[in-house]
């Protein structure tokens, strides 16, 4: 599960099916396509080659010019980095686990050495509703005051200083996600003697986890890496910790140049952190599935052509409630056959979230049209304000459509 | 989403077919508009990949770039475009006729009327959908900074002569497209949902082809099965069959079949510039194989977009549409004398004071939309008297009464009958049109009790309500409900004792409209049995105070503009060797 998926778990924390095929390592886009409802996904290979090479660009010279635009970003009057004054740690490791023990070592080391750093495509891990995740940003920079910053580059253009707003919301997202994850890095790092215990990634980080989540203290032990303040400031000298504002690279204008924008990720952050607390924790979820529930695709030999018949399928995923809205079509690849069990049950949200709001109880579409237009012939008020504005809507409705000069219908 | 529109968007869903939201056409529909569907290189901001343009829709014109990352080719594709919209927009700039309007004369400061062109028409962009509008703007940017090599001869890049202009109309017609209820550039999309509710959300009703399935679903096919197709369905070779209303292409599309004949023509190309024998024509052939596939994506959105117009040209026009569109007129018409006068293209920041007026005049706008839709559709005006902003009635009592001023003016008490809510308070302003079209204040006075104003029918005089005037808001304060009159400011209809009633009775003062004599000129006061409507909005909302001129930027804002600002408007972007990634 990347981030990108994560920050759209989070985004629909109430949907256990999410929560349930994202904690089991599903192949949604997969199962899907087997029960009839791909996804419109996929990425243009012109799209994934620009983003490859501009990436490549930004980070070429060693990452020298990435951190001299973030110095710059910064505006706090310190020493530009001279020229060969960024290290570039070397990260490679065998395996994700590997790869995030070492990336927890190079970080610990950096922030010791005082001196810029930049972690390229380091890993970190984030327990999402009590199973791990595995997560890369594309960059880390560690500044000489101990401090981390998450950078992301993307490629869509930044014209005039601003960018396509969903496109940094979306980018703002996904790198609280990477933030609060290096959180738990940090926390670690910070205090004396588990420095080690740090580098050996599964180790869930449970102190403090009351303090950060404002007494969530049920939820705490499944949290996701807390920074922790209140732990670090007994555990002298403390120097590690995450900036709240990403690196946000893009192409400037029309060009292939980088330019660059800080952007404030605490309300992500803190929407993230909430969100992720609260997922439901996918052993409970599991818990209520009836015996033996699978979503093995039970494909052939070759690995293609799934063989389970489609109803016992459908039946397996059913098994689990959704919280579809229409948001989903965006980022879920499941979201395609969510629509149509949730256009069939005939649920009001499938026309927008918003909806839900003005019809009190009324969850249905026909429960509405019923309520709307079998009013008394007397008007009688039901004492249920949302049926009562319903009955005046639809009256409303009538009577102009009605008055109409001429029926123009759709045709 | 208002209730009602919710309420329309189930009905879609029982009927399986869109249902009205208006019931006339609150948008300007030019006689030849031009419509413009854009593709883009998927990633690359800027990067055209094709477009189908024209008045006719039956003869579009193509316009491909084979290879978007080379500039040549990209520009070659912007002169074409130019060439295609620029003698369309510059066609309406010599119709004009002549208007009255006030100005300052810059020597006494007085002001005085002058006359002034108007455009008697302006040219109209469509485009698919809402993403096209960016495009638009995107594109205008891009290009009105170029330099052309006749501005200067020093520029390592000349772009073909018009592109820099056409940039700077696309700029405006971005810009304005911001504009509430204004017509130079709409999308279809944003169009179609106006006047019809589907039984989808509004995000999925950002797909052009699905929106056209649910308003017109083919024979004997349920809207949501129509408009699924639309969205997903795919032919043997994996391609959508309906691509989507750009500006970005299908990733299938791109991959399986735009990628390889890319590179074929990349091959080809390089063969002819080395001139392998067959070169030039296999780079032909690789040209029209790329027309053709980027014609596949377009020409069915072509079709959907004409389609749209069809549907909507079958709705009446609003009565006040043409008033807005005057003052689309007027924007065109500017826009065409600071072109004509030379100035600089818009800058790529507004000052503060532009910035400002901008947001008032885009409020000010939204305020009169709201107003004029209501007044022109009783539809939309239910969605206004559901809100409590607007009730209507019949008028079953008149009685006339005069202010208490020196010399007396008539001030009708007008008592009406309604089901609606009003949210009104004493003393509220009301609004109303006359039967010939003239506008009527009012405030509102206070309740009459129902049983009472019926049995005035009968009574020979009226002794309760003549005291309207004073305190007691309802006048009738012996009755059950009065006592909901003296509630003052708060929602006096709205009290729950008012509710068991088949509605209740308002009492309305009017305060203008009627003339300037003693006695109101015959047909501006109701009469009994009339049907009326009163807004609590205005009908005509005027904009703020006025912003000071730019020279006068207070240095909170900004300070003045820079007087050693280029004439020329800021500097091109820089452009590198190669701007492709």
């Amino acid at each position: 599960m990347d981030a990108r998926a994560l920050a759209a778990l989070a985004a629909n924390p109430g949907c256990r099916r999410r929560a349930l095929l994202d904690g089991a390592g599903v192949d949604k886009g997969a199962l899907a396509q087997a029960l009839g409802a791909p996804a419109n996904f996929g990425q243009s290979q012109f799209a994934h080659q620009r983003g490859n090479s501009f990436e490549a660009r930004v980070k070429a010279d060693g990452g020298a010019d990435l951190v001299r635009l973030l110095h710059e970003r910064l505006r706090d009057g310190s020493e530009p980095p001279g020229p060969g004054s960024v290290a570039t740690p070397d990260l490679t490791a065998p395996g994700p686990q590997g790869r995030t023990a070492r990336t927890a070592l190079a970080l610990r080391e950096a922030t010791e050495a005082g001196r810029w750093a930049l972690l390229d495509h380091p890993m970190v891990s984030l327990d999402v509703a009590g199973s791990p995740a595995f997560l890369e940003p594309d960059a880390v920079v560690v500044h000489p005051d101990g401090s981390w910053t998450v950078v992301e580059i993307k490629s869509f253009p930044m014209v005039d200083g601003s960018a396509d707003p969903a496109k940094v919301g979306a980018a703002a997202r996904q790198s609280a996600v990477y933030t609060l994850a290096l959180e738990r890095v940090a926390s670690m790092i910070g205090e004396p003697g588990q420095g080690g215990g740090a580098a050996k990634n599964g180790g869930a980080a449970k102190n403090g986890g009351a303090a950060e989540n404002g007494g969530a203290a049920e939820t705490a032990s499944a949290s996701v890496g807390p920074a922790a303040p209140a732990a670090r400031a007994d555990s002298a000298p403390v120097r590690a910790r995450v900036r709240h504002q990403v690196l946000l690279v893009c192409p400037k204008d029309f060009s292939n140049l980088p330019t660059a924008e800080l952007v404030d990720v605490r309300k992500q952050l803190a929407v993230t952190r909430r969100q992720l607390d609260r997922l439901t924790r996918i052993e409970e979820i599991a818990a209520a599935l009836p015996e033996g529930t699978t979503f093995d695709l039970r494909l052939t030999d070759d690995g293609r052509v799934p063989t389970r018949p489609m109803e016992e399928l459908t039946a397996a995923v059913d098994s689990v409630d959704a919280a579809y809205a229409p948001e989903c079509l965006s980022t879920c690849e499941l979201a395609a056959h969510c629509r149509t069990r949730s256009r069939a049950a005939g649920q009001v949200e499938a026309l927008g979230r918003g909806v839900r709001g003005e019809l009190g109880g009324l969850t249905t579409v026909d429960a509405v049209l019923t309520a709307a237009m079998n009013g008394p012939a007397d008007k009688a008020p039901t004492g249920d304000p949302a049926v009562d504005a319903l009955r005046r809507a639809a009256a409303l409705r009538a009577e102009a459509l009605a008055a109409r000069p001429e029926a123009v219908a759709c045709r | 989403m208002s209730l009602i529109t919710t309420l329309a968007r189930m009905e879609a869903v029982r009927e399986g077919r869109a249902q009205p939201l208006t019931t006339v056409r609150h948008r300007h529909l030019s006689e030849r508009p031009l419509a413009f569907v854009p593709l883009t290189t998927a990633g690359e901001a800027g990067a055209p990949l094709g477009a189908l343009v024209g008045t006719d829709r039956d003869a579009p014109r193509l316009l491909i770039v084979a290879q978007p990352r080379d500039r040549d080719l990209r520009f070659a594709f912007l002169a074409e475009l130019a060439e295609e919209i620029q003698p369309y927009l510059d066609s309406y700039g010599d119709e004009v006729e002549l208007e009255e309007r006030k100005e300052t004369d810059p020597e006494t400061g007085k002001k005085v009327p002058v006359q002034v062109e108007l455009c008697q028409d302006a040219p109209q962009l469509l485009v698919p959908s809402a993403a096209g509008v960016a495009f638009v703007r995107l594109l205008g940017r891009s290009m009105r900074f170029r330099r052309t090599a006749e501005q200067d001869p020093e520029t390592p890049f000349p772009a073909p002569a018009r592109v820099p202009l056409l940039g700077r109309w696309l700029t405006h017609y971005g810009e304005r497209a911001r504009v509430p209820g204004s017509c130079l550039l709409l999308s279809l999309t944003e169009l179609l949902s106006r006047h019809w509710a589907t039984g989808q959300s509004n995000l999925e009703d950002q797909h052009l082809g699905s929106l056209l399935a649910w308003i017109d679903p083919p024979a004997g096919v349920p809207g949501a099965e129509a408009a699924l197709r639309a969205e997903s369905e795919r032919d043997e070779a994996g391609q959508l069959r309906c691509p989507p209303a750009g500006p970005s292409t299908d990733p299938a599309f791109d991959n399986k079949l735009l990628a390889p004949a890319m590179s074929r023509y990349d091959a080809a190309r390089a063969e002819a510039a080395q001139g392998v024998a067959g070169g030039a024509a296999r780079l032909r052939l690789a040209e029209a194989e790329l027309r053709g596939l980027v014609e596949s994506q377009l020409r069915p959105t072509w079709d959907a977009l004409w389609h749209g117009v069809d549907l909507l040209r079958a709705l009446p026009e609003g009565t006040r549409v043409a008033d807005r569109w005057k003052r689309d007129r007027w924007s065109y018409t500017g826009h065409r004398d600071r072109v004509r006068a030379g100035e600089p293209p818009q800058p790529k920041l507004d000052d503060a004071v532009t910035a400002a007026q901008k947001l008032a005049a885009r409020e000010t706008a939204q305020a009169q939309l709201d107003a004029h839709e209501a007044l022109d559709d009783p539809l939309v005006m239910a969605g206004r008297r559901l809100a409590g902003e607007a009730f209507a009635g019949e008028v079953i009592d008149v009685e006339m009464a005069w202010s208490d001023a020196k010399v007396p003016r008539p001030r009708p008490l007008v008592t009406i009958r309604t089901e609606d809510r009003p949210h009104l308070a004493e003393r509220v302003k009301l609004h109303r049109v006359t039967a010939d079209g003239r506008a009527q204040s009012g405030e509102f006075a206070g309740l009459a009790d129902l049983d009472d104003a019926a049995d005035l029918d009968g009574a020979a005089d009226v002794d309760g309500t003549a005291d309207v005037d004073g305190a007691d808001g309802s006048g009738e304060g012996g009755s059950g409900e009065g006592g909901s009159g003296e509630a003052g400011g708060a929602d006096v209809v709205g009290d729950p004792g008012d509710t068991d009633g088949p509605g209740h009775a308002l009492v309305v003062r009017l305060t203008g409209g009627m003339g300037r004599g003693k006695q109101p000129e015959p047909g501006t006061v109701p009469e009994k049995g009339d049907r009326v409507c009163w807004t609590l909005f205005e009908h005509a909302p005027r904009g703020g105070p006025e912003l000071p001129d730019p020279e006068s930027t207070p240095w909170t804002h900004g300070g003045p503009p820079d007087a050693a600002a280029p004439a020329q408007g800021p500097q091109p972007d820089p452009m590198t060797e190669e701007d492709y990634l």
